[in-house]
């Protein structure tokens, strides 16, 4: 090897030396839902009942489905709710299945249970949800459960800005309660949301927003339409199990 | 000298390899497209089209007005009870009283819709402003989007107030200030004129969600936050005059119609119609927090079944009397 062929093997050193091989494996952006969030959902979270209150902190009339779009099939179930009945049954989670637990007064304690799978537990009904970004093989089979399959997607805003959204569709759900006192959603029924993170002023926390579109071809004859929101809590000292009731 | 040859075009060939490495994972994690993107994953716009005709979507009960008492869902200090409970739906004949009801906040707490509309610089068509058109009683709402200046502590307060916005991350974010004193329901639970309301308006396909959390240091204890949702709709909205005063028959110098606080004779009346807790009823900021469903649940008795007008699809909620 003559000498002018040593300054381009030690720049060729040198280029290892600094770790470019390193590096570009470094600069390589995860594919990772949990490492690419552009919102923190995790944490410990309250309801805050400023809507909607005689309707989710106290059980309604037997008969009231107000500000439901109840099809004409859904009014004979809700005349024949029968709580002891679900009870007898062992249905008393009815009323806290996809299609109504974010509107359950309660806590939600939000973790990533792996990489690619947002778990949200509940204290009320003591519920699991997960939130899945990557697809399932054995949905077409999966029996049915109160909480349903739930595919999880991040809507980011990109750069400069910051910020986005979760996109969650859930399906696949045992027959539910929209509200307590028996108003119904089918098997059929597919849950919309979209998980917003908003600063409240002035240092007054975090807001957790829950746009949630329920729609069910049996008993629903338009799109039902909620929002309840949440406040972040610094820690679990609060977290307070309780059991599903069909009464309470 | 072949040996030689070989060899420095060997090493020139790997640098070459080792660059391209280099600046192709450069532009791979800064494109957008990615290639290494998630598929569970999608991009949002940083601004959204807020212009348009958004129709109520109304399955939410947001408004608590149609019984004279009916604070649930509100966390009121003391004054704000004692005056809310002294209104007297009279006051609405006095000249001066009559708008009260239809300040800033009811842009989510009323029955209607939004008809939006966008206003630009003519020169750089940059967004000046947007403009939320009145409806029936509503005075309209402009967000000014140029990045002017909050007038004066001191300036003018109106039943509209102030708003100012901007984007912040494919939200849109308001602050309205400057409001008159007036009333968070119109039902005459008052706010104060030192109030704030923070405004978040989020667009999820053809669903607009719209936060406001309302904040006063002389009525509330805790935000008043409302989350209402609109949908956008294929015809343009109506819209109608906003309130105006006219004579109702009260003349100056007449007393100011109200109750004496302990004596409203309508406190029960929402209470005994579906058996609610008083002090939920009444607006106490515990009765928000989940831990209160506990503190009523060996005490609470459901209302007998619903007979008459338990519920239309899209339907407001009941007003006193049968139904026609």
């Amino acid at each position: 090897m003559g000498n002018d062929s040593r300054p381009l093997l030690a720049g060729l050193l040198v280029l290892f030396a600094i770790g470019v091989p390193g590096s570009v494996h470094a600069q390589q952006p995860s594919s990772k839902a949990r490492d690419v969030a552009p919102i923190d959902l995790t944490g410990y979270w309250v309801s805050y009942v400023t809507e909607n209150w005689r309707y989710r902190m106290v059980t309604p009339a037997k008969g009231e489905y107000r500000r439901i779009p109840v099809s004409p099939a859904g009014v004979p179930i809700i005349n024949a709710w029968d709580p002891v009945a679900d009870t007898r049954a062992g249905n008393q989670c009815k009323s806290y299945g996809a299609g109504a637990i974010m509107n359950v007064p309660g806590r939600l304690h939000i973790t990533w249970q792996d990489a690619d799978t947002l778990r949200v537990d509940t204290d009320a009904g003591t519920q699991t949800r997960l939130f899945r970004f990557t697809a399932r093989t054995s949905s077409s089979t999966a029996k049915p459960t109160w909480q349903g399959e739930s595919a999880a997607r991040w809507e980011q805003v990109p750069a400069p800005d910051k910020g986005g959204s979760l996109r969650v569709v859930t399906s696949n759900m045992r027959p539910g309660y929209l509200r307590k006192n028996g108003v119904p959603y089918s098997e059929r029924a597919t849950v919309s949301e979209h998980f917003d993170v908003t600063s409240l002023p002035d240092g007054g926390g975090e807001l957790l927003l829950v746009t949630t579109v329920v729609e069910d071809p049996v008993y629903l004859n338009a799109p039902y339409v909620t929002s309840p929101h949440f406040k972040r809590e610094p820690d679990g000292s609060k977290w307070a199990p309780t059991p599903c009731s069909s009464t309470w | 000298m072949l040996i030689d040859l070989v060899v420095r075009r060997s090493v020139a060939a790997l640098i070459l390899v080792l660059v391209a490495r280099v600046a192709f994972a450069q532009t791979d994690a800064a494109g957008p497209q990615s290639r290494t993107r998630p598929t569970s994953s999608a991009v949002l716009p940083s601004e959204f089209e807020f212009a348009g005709s958004w129709a109520p979507i109304g399955t939410e009960d947001v408004q608590n007005d149609s019984v004279p008492v009916d604070y649930l869902g509100l966390a009121l200090t003391d004054e704000g009870r004692t005056r809310a409970l002294s209104y007297d739906e009279s006051q609405k004949s006095m000249v001066e009283r009559q708008c009260q009801g239809w300040g800033a906040s009811y842009a989510v707490l009323g029955p209607f819709g939004l008809r939006i509309s966008r206003q630009a610089d003519p020169t750089t068509n940059r967004v000046v402003s947007y403009t939320i058109d009145p409806w029936e009683d509503w005075n309209g709402m402009t967000i000014w989007m140029d990045g002017r200046p909050r007038p004066s502590e001191h300036a003018l307060h109106t039943q509209a107030g102030f708003t100012t916005g901007r984007w912040e991350g494919g939200v849109l974010a308001a602050r309205t200030t400057h409001m008159q004193a007036g009333f968070i329901r119109k039902t005459g639970v008052p706010l104060s004129d030192q109030a704030t309301i923070d405004w978040r308006f989020f667009r999820h396909d053809n669903v607009l969600t719209v936060l406001m959390v309302a904040r006063d240091p002389v009525y509330l204890v805790e935000p008043e936050i409302i989350s209402k949702g609109f949908r956008l709709s294929k015809t343009p909205l109506d819209f109608r005059d906003p309130c105006v005063p006219g004579y109702e028959g009260r003349e100056p110098g007449d007393p100011v119609p109200h109750f004496a606080a302990d004596e409203n004779p309508f406190v029960d009346e929402f209470m005994k119609l579906y058996n609610l807790p008083r002090e939920a009823v009444l607006g106490y900021r515990e009765t928000l927090y989940p831990e209160y469903r506990k503190t009523i649940k060996d005490t609470y008795v459901p209302p007998p079944p619903c007979t008459e007008d338990c519920g239309v699809a899209g339907n407001f909620v009941r007003r006193r009397g049968p139904t026609p």
